[in-house]
């Protein structure tokens, strides 16, 4: 496992870091005068993705992407892909034709024959969701004259849920929330994200649990308004109403008890730094813990940015990835206890 | 397909049409009897008036491919762009309830202008408005509509033909 380089160790706190982790920005489509993909044929899904890999692979495109089959991809390339955000569970578990194509920066995919024939997603760090949709929506303009996409005068785009017809647009942020889920706050915030036609899930999305504290919080509603209306109400009233409730919750833990969250932190760096085995779920809430001790300036190092990274490379395909074998289950937990250690460690 | 009360299979299949409308009913031969519907498998052709005992195989699918609206509603998936226009007043029931009662696309259409989509609705809109209102034998009412309609697509570039 390489260094972290220095070029993205730079932290902005307009960027919201110390809550979000990622924003995310998700067009659904589907290629018109074929069923949707769960009524498909094995030769109608062959045939969305003869119309799609085309358009991605043009001159036209916005950008280059690399197409990757999923159904030729070895398990261990799938569950990569997973848990880099690129490809939903639902995508690398499924049978028959279906492809992922990914951008050189990976913070661009489009997943075909998903629930949708064409699910694209942009992704950026802190708090962007502007940033996703600006390059999700130029992306989109690339390929739209040359596949015909379903699109209805009074619903718009078609999606096999009505949940998502409309714009198809749905914004993600992925929120870092230790001190609501301490201080028993965080019922509350999923309420309040019910009233707000917000949906909240875990770390991975849809169907998946809270790990680390993480908490996607996205747009329920994709119908009615424009995308921009759309993007103007979660970037400017639906998230920094949780960010502000997440930092007084974190400032209250500190005036209620200081000692007691050091204590907390401290213990979690100590057995971070020193141990020699590591279960995934002991690892992210550990590292969740750290990460909510640098926020609050009680740890110094690693980077925010580390930290970040650690969580995602901590999952099983990652260091079976850099390991560049299959690992048994203590294999794993050793090789995650090192990469922590190396990371953490000398703190 | 199973009872809509329990997990026996369905021995009766019902569709009930009123007006625009229509609603599906499966039941097992017990909670078919509770429930007072005859069962035509040992009461073929006693039927009560206003019931339209339907077989399974002809009950209303989608042309595009073959889904019920049962099926729709039981997946909480459509099967094709077809079903949205197949099923009437329960596509737009599924996904108003869905998308917090929005009831048309604003945004983005395929040629890129929001004013396009803006506009076909427009136009559907003032044409449904303009039929009631011939129904209703408002006919002052309809001229203004068929005016704002000719206004409309005559000068494409003006919101709603308002201007």
């Amino acid at each position: 496992m390489s260094e972290p380089s220095t070029d993205d160790l730079t932290t902005s706190e307009s960027l919201d870091e110390d809550v979000v982790l990622s924003s995310r920005a998700r067009l659904a489509r589907n290629v018109a005068k074929l069923p949707f993909v769960h009524r498909s044929t094995t030769d109608q899904r062959r045939e969305a993705m003869t119309r799609v890999q085309p358009a991605l692979e043009s001159d036209a495109a916005a950008e280059p992407t690399s197409w990757i089959d999923l159904e030729t991809a070895t398990s261990m390339q799938r569950r990569l892909l997973f848990e880099q955000h690129l490809i939903s569970r639902q995508h690398a578990d499924a049978k028959g034709p279906r492809a992922v194509a990914v951008s050189s920066d990976q913070a661009l995919s489009v997943m075909v024959n998903e629930e949708d024939h064409v699910r694209m997603h942009a992704m950026a760090p802190g708090l962007q969701p502007g940033l996703c949709f600006e390059r999700i929506r130029t992306f989109d303009a690339a390929i739209e004259p040359q596949v015909e996409w379903a699109f209805h005068e009074r619903w718009g785009y078609q999606s096999a849920c009505a949940t998502n017809t409309g714009t198809g647009i749905r914004f993600s942020a992925m929120l870092h929330l230790p001190a609501l889920r301490i201080t028993r706050e965080l019922e509350k915030v999923r309420q309040a994200a019910k009233d707000l036609h917000l949906a909240v899930r875990g770390y991975y999305g849809e169907g998946s649990e809270s790990s680390g504290n993480f908490y996607q919080v996205s747009n329920q509603i994709t119908l009615g308004c424009s995308e921009e209306e759309l993007l103007d109400r979660f970037v400017n009233t639906i998230v920094p109403g949780i960010i502000d409730y997440e930092r007084s919750a974190r400032q209250v833990l500190l005036r209620r008890n200081r000692i007691a969250v050091e204590d907390r932190i401290d213990r979690d760096l100590a057995i971070l730094s020193s141990a020699k085995l590591l279960k995934v779920d002991e690892a992210m809430r550990r590292l969740s813990s750290v990460r909510l001790g640098r926020c609050l300036d009680i740890v110094k190092t690693p980077s925010l940015q580390v930290i970040n990274r650690l969580f995602q490379e901590i999952q099983a395909g990652h260091l079976q990835n850099a390991a560049a074998k299959k690992l048994s289950p203590e294999e794993s937990q050793a090789a995650r206890a090192e990469l922590v250690r190396k990371h953490i460690g000398h703190h | 397909m199973k009872c809509d009360r329990c997990n026996k299979p369905a021995v009766v299949h019902q569709v009930i049409i009123k007006g625009d409308q229509h609603r599906e009913i499966h039941l097992c031969a017990l909670h078919a009897k509770e429930a007072g519907v005859p069962n035509p498998g040992n009461q073929l052709g006693k039927h009560s008036p206003g019931h339209s005992l339907t077989p399974r195989s002809k009950m209303p699918t989608c042309p595009g491919c073959g889904t019920s609206f049962s099926r729709i509603r039981k997946d909480s998936l459509f099967g094709c762009p077809t079903c949205y226009d197949t099923f009437g007043k329960g596509v737009d029931i599924m996904i108003e309830r869905s998308q917090g009662g929005a009831t048309h696309h604003v945004g983005r259409g395929p040629s890129g202008s929001e004013r396009d989509v803006a506009r076909r609705f427009e136009s559907r809109r003032l044409v449904e408005e303009l039929e009631q209102a011939v129904r209703a034998e408002q006919y002052e009412r309809a001229a203004e509509l068929k005016a704002k309609l000719t206004e409309l697509a005559d000068h494409p570039h003006t919101d709603g033909g308002e201007s």
